[in-house]
């Protein structure tokens, strides 16, 4: 209903502004399909344990795009930076004689552990809901599918709710509505930003083109998130060595305790 | 100056880390305890995560309880053979748990347990010695003559079988209530991060009728083998030892525990006690309040670990 009222808005701005356009029959898709590029500097990032944060950069362009309405405004690029996917349980608390415990809990099933989008505007006035929820673009039309039989819908959507406002309010999902910005008619900018608590491993940047509210192309590139320094290489030992790390760490406190009873020695 | 805790993962202020470290190592001294029931709860308070706390606890006691047991050694005041059937009941109740550990971390209960755990035994040996320490402060106001112990008396552990002899304490007592007592204290140092002392030294000098002379050295030799086991199975299962965490915290501790140990030898036993005691209920109602106070968020996200 929206897409329709945009285009009969759109109909007598058309026959004023541009009367050249006439020539070509709005709404009739042109013979060539729009292409889309994307770029970025790098296809690994480093980071090291005093990571603040940072704000990544993807470059685009737009060919063969279709200078009427390109001049009118309707492309639309969304960017998003999807993190490696896991398993997320949420869980509520509840008052239990007076003890506030866990007592429900959903797990969803394969869910970004960080996920940043960055668009040209509102993602929610590019598209109607239904079909973002098909494509799964923006925190709000996210995939989250919990685990297992749930008797109670209503429950679903409380979870999902809770889930996406502690992933916003930790950080670990952003979104910029002018993240987007198109430097010339046809090239944009991106900008995305990173947590400081993103998580490594491999990320994938998607970008989505949008005509008319409609999604006519898109692309997408890994990005490698690497963390490096001396904290990584302990927790990397923790996880792949971890019986030789849980001896270091007794070696550790053997030394110490044995060393000051040595130092400290009165006889 | 912040500090990266790789495991934990989170940034801390490494003077306050230090300071808990020396603060709870010179009450440690000065007490003659482990302090894993003390440096726990601290890290918890500081927002460290309970299951990084758990394991880097135990790991911090096997360095606070080493030097004591070489004196122990030194002095031929540690019993080997009753050490040994000990820690067979130590390993074994660490083990399960560590396995129970797990299965509750699975379920999202595991932060609740090791509080309310800590609530009770804090708050229950907390009031117990209050009141021990209470009466015997006021016997020696009126300076009445202690009670003569008994410890030739009998009760009823010493009538179970499976008798052994234990040379060095000169006893001859039943292995299966030795082992119990071990798999206890197991159990608490791999779901408390504790060593678990001072529940093991009253029961074995109340309970088992051990030696007094014996009962610090033997106790100390299984707190380091049970928790150094504990250690190496909570780094192996729960990938959960933080050793920047630990390794801060140890370094801390054994040189406050010097000076705690200079200071407690001037002060007198009863009030040791009873401020020790005092400590024990502060720490165990601070975690009393956390459970009954609202929280922030009724709602919390776990990654990870639920692959059905």
């Amino acid at each position: 209903m929206r897409r329709l009222l945009r285009t009969l808005l759109l109909l007598p701005l058309l026959a004023l502004s541009l009367p050249a356009a006439a020539q070509v029959p709005f709404g009739q898709a042109s013979a060539v399909k729009e292409g889309l590029e994307i770029g970025a500097s790098t296809s690994e990032i480093a980071i090291t344990s005093d990571f603040r944060g940072a704000d990544l950069t993807i470059f685009g362009a737009l060919t063969n795009a279709d200078e009427l309405f390109l001049a009118i405004g309707q492309y639309d690029v969304v960017v998003t930076l999807e993190g490696p996917k896991d398993y997320a349980t949420v869980r509520k608390k509840e008052r239990v004689f007076g003890i506030w415990m866990n007592t429900e809990g959903m797990t969803f099933e394969q869910v970004p552990e960080s996920y940043s989008l960055a668009s040209t505007r509102m993602i929610d006035t590019i598209d109607e809901a239904p079909s973002l929820n098909n494509i799964g673009v923006g925190i709000d039309h996210l995939a989250l599918n919990p685990v297992g039989y749930i008797p109670d819908s209503g429950m679903i959507g409380e979870f999902r709710d809770a889930y996406r406002r502690l992933k916003l309010s930790n950080g670990l999902y952003q979104r910029d509505t002018s993240g987007v910005r198109f430097v010339s008619s046809s090239l944009f900018r991106a900008s995305l930003k990173l947590p400081a608590n993103i998580p490594d491993g491999m990320h994938m940047v998607r970008a989505y083109l949008f005509k008319s509210g409609e999604l006519i192309n898109q692309r997408e590139m890994p990005l490698r998130v690497v963390k490096t320094g001396i904290e990584q290489a302990i927790t990397d030992a923790a996880h792949d060595r971890p019986l030789a790390y849980g001896f270091l760490c007794v070696l550790i406190a053997v030394i110490t305790g044995w060393g000051a009873s040595i130092v400290f020695r009165k006889d | 100056m912040t500090v990266y805790l790789p495991i934990a993962e989170l940034s801390v202020n490494i003077f306050i880390i230090l300071g808990m470290g020396a603060a709870v190592g010179f009450l440690s001294g000065m007490f003659g305890v482990g302090g894993g029931f003390l440096i726990t709860p601290l890290l918890i308070f500081y927002n460290i995560p309970p299951v990084v706390a758990v394991a880097t606890g135990a790991n911090q006691v096997v360095a606070s309880s080493i030097s004591g047991a070489i004196t122990h050694f030194r002095r031929g005041t540690l019993d080997m053979k009753l050490g040994s059937v000990l820690l067979v009941g130590g390993l074994a109740g660490a083990t399960a748990g560590v396995w129970v550990f797990s299965w509750l971390r699975r379920l999202g209960q595991l932060d609740l347990f090791i509080s309310i755990l800590y609530v009770v035994l804090l708050g229950s040996i907390g009031a117990l010695m209050l009141q021990e320490s209470l009466r015997a402060l006021r016997r020696a106001k009126n300076s009445q003559p202690l009670p003569v112990k008994r410890p030739g008396q009998h009760n009823w552990v010493h009538r179970l079988p499976l008798k052994m002899r234990f040379k060095k304490s000169k006893i001859y007592l039943s292995a299966i209530p030795i082992v119990g007592l071990g798999f206890g204290i197991g159990v608490l140092t791999s779901i408390m991060g504790v060593g678990g002392g001072f529940i093991m030294v009253p029961a074995m000098i109340y309970l088992l009728r051990i030696p007094t002379n014996v009962v610090v050295g033997t106790s100390l030799f299984q707190i380091i083998f049970v928790t150094a086991y504990t250690t190496m199975v909570q780094a192996a299962t729960n990938y959960s030892v933080d050793i920047v965490l630990a390794t801060i915290l140890m370094v801390a501790g054994v040189i406050g525990a010097q000076y705690g140990v200079r200071v407690g030898q001037k002060l007198r036993g009863e009030q040791l006690r009873a401020l020790l005691a005092l400590l024990v209920l502060a720490v165990g109602i601070r975690l009393a309040i956390g459970l009954i106070v609202t929280p922030d968020d009724v709602y919390s996200v776990a990654v990870g670990g639920m692959s059905y």
